[in-house]
């Protein structure tokens, strides 16, 4: 009866999304105001069904009905109950239900707090959101149905992938599409302007905080990815340039380029045709790595059954939403009016440098990940391209990002002082200095470029804190009148200097694990201690053990830093049952933000076991860079002149949209 | 500077950075592609050694022998033709006999070939595209049809 419901609740949901794509737009065209009002209402009862949907297909799993073809083949019994929820995203069917409850969730919310939004942008914005939705619950109920039932049904579920059953899939997966398709809301607002053929600031005020907040959690997802695929996969890597992984990268790109393109047009009325467009790229890439991901179409380490014959069909959503989109630009952006001219040394100039470099990343990553497709596609070769690729190219692209940071957001609008704010960043370029000189004497022998990398990082971090010191006044006020100035700050400068100083803080973390990580490769037998980055390990014992549903072997091994007893670390080689399927469980032990990783391999003929063992120095601020970065955002997110609802200053009120005056 | 030589500025530091991406990209691109090769591939081709090359096919039956220092050798086959593989490291978890595996490394002088990665999939439904590829022209593997 429940997926009967689960099923029903979507087919409903589709005939409401067609409706909510058609009814808003329709009467935004013939200016009919009871018309655009049933928008709201419409979207908000989508997010209803689509909820009742995936409430169906989570007790579906919980309950353990195996008459449920995407049960059986995804789980069983024995699981513990939170991989029994987890697991109904754990597989295409049910991640593409989850795709579309995270949709109707952001387009719920517009609904239900853009009652300051015109009534037209608004129809529009929600008529656009609908086509989504459209298009992807056909393609759930045309290929990817989770309710689809198996008569008659078997008594045990064949379990869900053991790599799967990790925390990490409670976390990675939503956080990711609430960034993917966060980016739909800035999407429909950037097809909404153009239907409209108008835009002003106030709309770049509107778009911010969805901007912001799809960009904070893709940054978050991204992040856990990573932490995830380094301490599940055991192969202690990070970031393996994989297209799943790029799939991630080229929207955060995008959405980085538009979060501050943004800025640029509702503080100067500038970049708004560059804004539009960063809208519909950002989305655009979105899409293209769902396709990537669901379609199979590359080979890569993070994929999991896939299946080309639904690659067919999103290929064909892609095409549409991208190729629609960008027709649609093509003919209407001409008739947005520029304006807000600056001088090419400002913050604007600055902004704008941002912008290109790091679309330029995104684009280097788009054609790293697609080459090999286009190449077989025409000749039949095979290739792949690899991490020395996107290294040269996104390492190039980004150092000049990371240099310039500290600049901008000292420069002024409109024209700023080059001269007078590399003055006031000169205590931090000093202070970069001498960590980069500690750095290259401490670690004499090492990589040669490492000190500079941690120079620069290092120049980010207290570029990003100068900022804010220099908007206290910093040796220029008592420190009363600075503590009062610091109060009276924005929370958006504080949400700036935060993501800023994410960056720096992921690049010490990027720069210490390439640079100075040790690795050691060994067969070891119980009493064999080998050294490690300054470690020992000794593999104490090797330990058979059983789980709910698995066995494993684990083999503990004891630290000593320089003869003293750190305590154990271990590290397992775990067969699950149901499938009879190993999987390799790492040891981490965290010293400060350094790690020590060991990963195990199998039984080797005389007794011994395969080891891998590495010590990775400040490898953690590579992830708490990315959350101190998505707080900054958050912390944006929450400053009053950007929360959604707040009254806006009155100016604002007026059709904005004249053209601004000409300099 | 007047509007029109501030758009310059703007069009042309665009066009730089532009140009700049696209050199980098070319430049990084004839450098470090990496071409996948099965085991026919290579016993026709017959690639100069030190060439860095994907090796892809199915691991042979009784082929695995492991060393107590963690070094591992196997066959990768095609049915077409072999290639001995060394490699020092742990193996992935589904690496078995009889299934599908890709070993990124160089080719040594005596025809053998030295990885220093070795992939399997992560599913068991799951098979490396360009493996399922490789085994498809050399009839080893047909569409639908697990490997066992």
């Amino acid at each position: 009866m429940i997926p009967e419901i689960g099923h029903y609740a979507l087919v409903l949901a589709l005939a409401l999304a067609i409706l909510q794509t058609v009814l808003p737009i329709w009467g935004a065209r013939a200016g009919d105001e009871a018309l655009m009002r049933v928008g709201p209402p419409l979207a908000i009862a989508f997010a209803g069904f689509v909820i009742l949907s995936f409430a169906a297909l989570v007790a579906v799993y919980v309950q353990s009905d195996f008459s449920v073809v995407n049960v059986v083949e995804n789980s069983h019994s024995m699981k513990p109950l939170l991989y029994k929820i987890t697991g109904t995203w754990g597989n295409h069917e049910g991640s593409m239900l989850l795709w579309v409850l995270v949709l109707a969730l952001f387009g719920g919310t517009v609904a239900l707090f853009g009652s300051n939004l015109p009534s037209r942008l608004k129809a529009n914005v929600i008529g656009v959101q609908g086509s989504i939705g459209v298009a992807f619950l056909l393609f759930i109920l045309l290929t990817s149905n989770p309710f689809l039932r198996m008569v008659p049904a078997p008594a045990e579920g064949r379990d869900l992938n053991p790599i799967l059953q990790d925390i990490g899939l409670a976390i990675h997966p939503p956080l990711l599409y609430l960034g993917y398709v966060g980016f739909s809301v800035t999407f429909a607002f950037a097809i909404a302007a153009l239907i409209d053929g108008r835009i002003d600031a106030a709309w770049a005020r509107w778009v911010r905080p969805w901007a912001l907040a799809a960009w904070a959690f893709l940054t978050v997802g991204i992040a856990m990815g990573s932490y995830w695929a380094y301490y599940e996969l055991g192969w202690g890597g990070w970031w393996f340039w994989d297209p799943v992984e790029n799939a991630s990268l080229m929207p955060w790109f995008a959405g980085t380029a538009l979060i501050h393109s943004a800025v640029v047009m509702e503080k100067r009325d500038a970049l708004k045709v560059w804004t539009i467009l960063l809208a519909i790229l950002a989305f655009s890439l979105s899409l293209l790595g769902t396709f990537l991901v669901r379609s199979g179409v590359l080979t890569s380490v993070h994929a999991f059954a896939t299946d080309p014959t639904r690659g067919v069909f999103i290929l064909a959503i892609l095409v549409a939403f991208i190729g629609g989109s960008l027709a649609l630009f093509a003919w209407r952006a001409p008739l947005l009016r520029q304006g807000g001219i600056f001088a090419p040394v400002s913050r604007e100039g600055a902004l704008v440098l941002n912008n290109l470099l790091l679309t330029a990343s995104a684009a280097a990553v788009l054609v790293g990940t697609l080459y090999p497709l286009a190449l077989e596609a025409f000749n039949g070769e095979k290739i792949t391209v690899g991490p020395p690729y996107f290294n040269v190219t996104v390492g190039a692209l980004m150092l000049p990002v990371a240099f310039a940071m500290p600049f901008g957001p000292l420069l002024a609008w409109k024209r700023g002082d080059l001269v007078g704010v590399g003055q006031r960043l000169m205590a931090a370029f000093a202070l970069a200095l001498v960590a980069a000189g500690v750095v290259a004497v401490a670690t004499e022998g090492g990589p040669v470029l490492a000190p500079f990398g941690i120079g620069l990082a290092a120049f980010v971090i207290l570029g990003a804190v100068t900022d804010l010191a220099e908007r206290a006044g910093l040796g220029r006020v008592s420190p009363g009148t600075m503590l009062a100035r610091l109060r009276g700050l924005p929370r958006a400068a504080y949400g700036t200097m935060l993501a800023h100083a994410g960056i720096g803080i992921c690049l010490l973390g990027i720069v210490a694990e390439t640079s100075w990580s040790s690795e050691r490769i060994i067969g070891a037998k119980p009493g064999d201690a080998f050294p490690v980055g300054g470690f020992e390990l000794r593999l104490e014992r090797l330990e058979p053990r059983t789980g709910p549903n698995y066995r494993d072997v684990a083999a503990v091994f004891s630290v000593r830093r320089g003869g003293v007893e750190e305590g154990t670390v271990e590290s397992s080689k775990r067969i699950f049952t149901a499938r009879n399927m190993p999987t390799t469980e790492a040891g981490i032990r965290t010293f400060g933000f350094s790690q020590l990783y060991v990963s195990v391999g199998d039984e080797l003929p005389g007794g011994g076991i395969g080891v891998r063992a590495y010590y990775k120095p400040l490898v953690t601020l590579i992830w708490l860079g990315a959350v101190v970065m998505a707080l900054g955002g958050a912390l944006s997110l929450s400053d009053r002149r950007l929360r959604v609802g707040a009254p806006k200053p009155a100016r604002r009120k007026q059709p904005a949209a004249l053209p601004a005056a000409a300099e | 500077m007047t509007r029109k030589g501030r758009r310059l500025v703007l069009i042309g530091s665009a066009l730089g950075v532009l140009a700049i991406a696209a050199g980098l990209m070319l430049y990084a691109l004839t450098d470090t592609i990496v071409f996948f090769r099965s085991p026919s591939e290579i016993a026709a081709e017959h690639p100069a050694p030190g060439t860095r090359l994907r090796l892809g096919g199915l691991v042979k039956q009784g082929s695995v022998e492991k060393q107590d220092d963690a070094h591992i050798r196997f066959v990768v086959t095609d049915g077409g033709a072999d290639v001995r593989v060394g490699y020092t490291g742990l193996l992935p978890d589904l690496f078995r006999e009889g299934q599908g595996v890709v070993a990124e490394g160089q080719l040594l002088p005596d025809g053998s070939f030295r990885a220093d990665s070795v992939l399997a999939k992560h599913d068991e439904k799951y098979m490396p595209k360009e493996v399922a590829d490789a085994l498809k022209k050399q009839g080893v593997w047909k569409e639908g049809e697990g490997v066992q």
